[in-house]
């Protein structure tokens, strides 16, 4: 169960922190010029810190008590190949719902 | 050809944000569902889709508190995943730079990805486009995409409750970012970013309070940006 404070905390504090981000340069820098090595940066953030977060939901999943599984490392694995090959969200989504509940009626 | 109207480059942004429904729609879904499995109430849920409104960001908190995170990394983990939109941010100045502080502001809050992505490539089409032109522009994207978002949030909330067990849905989040981080991998550099981070999370996985999670996503980003340098240095040796 999540903490009511953090959880108040942390969606006031993301949102104002979201906004200041977008509102950063729009509002504040203007027209002066950002160095190039800071936007080489940030353009990595994204695919920095998303596959991190869910790597290890994929090799240790909750659901199983942190035991490897064969049903949700398939589908993670199909949703991935799915997103990568065909660049579409949605589609890669759906193959890799229903790879999980192929993979659950057959090993579960 | 004819100089557009402020109204007519509005229609033509409602029409461009119109595919993003079939995105915008199943994902808001998913994070009212997601939340309220995780024990939030419809008005925390609501909050955090209309006050963040950003489906990556509002995930990676959710996770992270469910995971029993404290809350300082929470809030740092979900801000680095909205890193990217201060780069939207300095890629729109130059663009809507001269509009009011106001619209500027609002401007600023639907900054997503969706009204990012088709009003830079509209306003490089168009240097002709008044500024006024362009922020009618922009909201004509925002209209079909972000007032869905709150209101799909709303109704995943409301129906959350109702679904079965035997849904599996303690995945759906893995599944929903794998499904957004692969198309992201367009070149070498962001796939060499993606696999330190990988690695590195899970070899970190250890430590505590997910600070795993901040080392892989600084070494992430730092493989990106070198990766990048080291590539157009080659290419510039091959081209000279």
């Amino acid at each position: 169960m999540i903490d009511k404070t953090s959880l108040w905390i942390v969606i006031i504090l993301l949102g104002l922190g979201s906004f200041g981000l977008r509102f950063v340069f729009t509002g504040l820098v203007g027209d002066r010029p950002l160095p190039p090595w800071l936007l080489r940066h940030l353009r990595y953030t994204a695919v920095a810190v998303l596959p991190g977060l869910v790597a290890p939901l994929v090799v240790w999943p909750a659901a199983t008590g942190g035991a490897l599984d064969a049903p949700r490392m398939i589908a993670a694995l199909v949703t991935l190949a799915a997103g990568y090959f065909l660049r579409n969200v949605i589609l890669a989504i759906v193959l890799g719902a229903l790879t999980l509940y192929g993979g659950l009626a057959v090993f579960g | 050809m004819p100089r557009p109207t402020t109204n007519s480059t509005y229609w033509q942004g409602v029409r461009d944000g119109a595919p993003f429904i079939l995105v915008i729609v199943p994902f808001s879904l998913l994070f009212g569902v997601v939340a309220t499995e995780a024990g939030l109430n419809v008005l925390e849920t609501l909050s955090f889709s209309v006050l963040v409104i950003a489906g990556a960001a509002q995930f990676t908190a959710l996770q992270l508190l469910t995971d029993g995170a404290p809350t300082v990394i929470a809030l740092i983990s979900a801000l680095a995943v909205n890193l990217r939109m201060a780069m939207y941010s300095a890629s729109l100045t130059p663009y809507i730079g001269g509009a009011s502080l106001g619209q500027r502001a609002l401007a600023a809050y639907f900054t997503v990805d969706q009204s990012y992505a088709c009003a830079i490539v509209k306003f490089e089409q168009n240097p002709g486009w008044s500024v006024p032109q362009r922020l009618a522009y922009f909201f004509g994207v925002v209209t079909p995409v972000c007032p869905l978002w709150y209101l799909f949030t709303l109704v995943g909330a409301l129906v959350g409750a109702s679904i079965p067990e035997g849904l599996a849905l303690d995945f759906a989040l893995p599944i929903t970012f794998l499904a957004m981080i692969a198309p992201m991998l367009r070149t070498p550099a962001h796939l060499a970013a993606a696999f330190v981070s990988v690695t590195l999370a899970l070899i970190f996985a250890f430590l505590p309070y997910n600070l795993g999670l901040l080392v892989a996503g600084l070494a992430g980003m730092m493989t990106g940006a070198q990766t990048e340098v080291i590539l157009a240095r080659r290419n510039e040796a091959r081209l000279s």
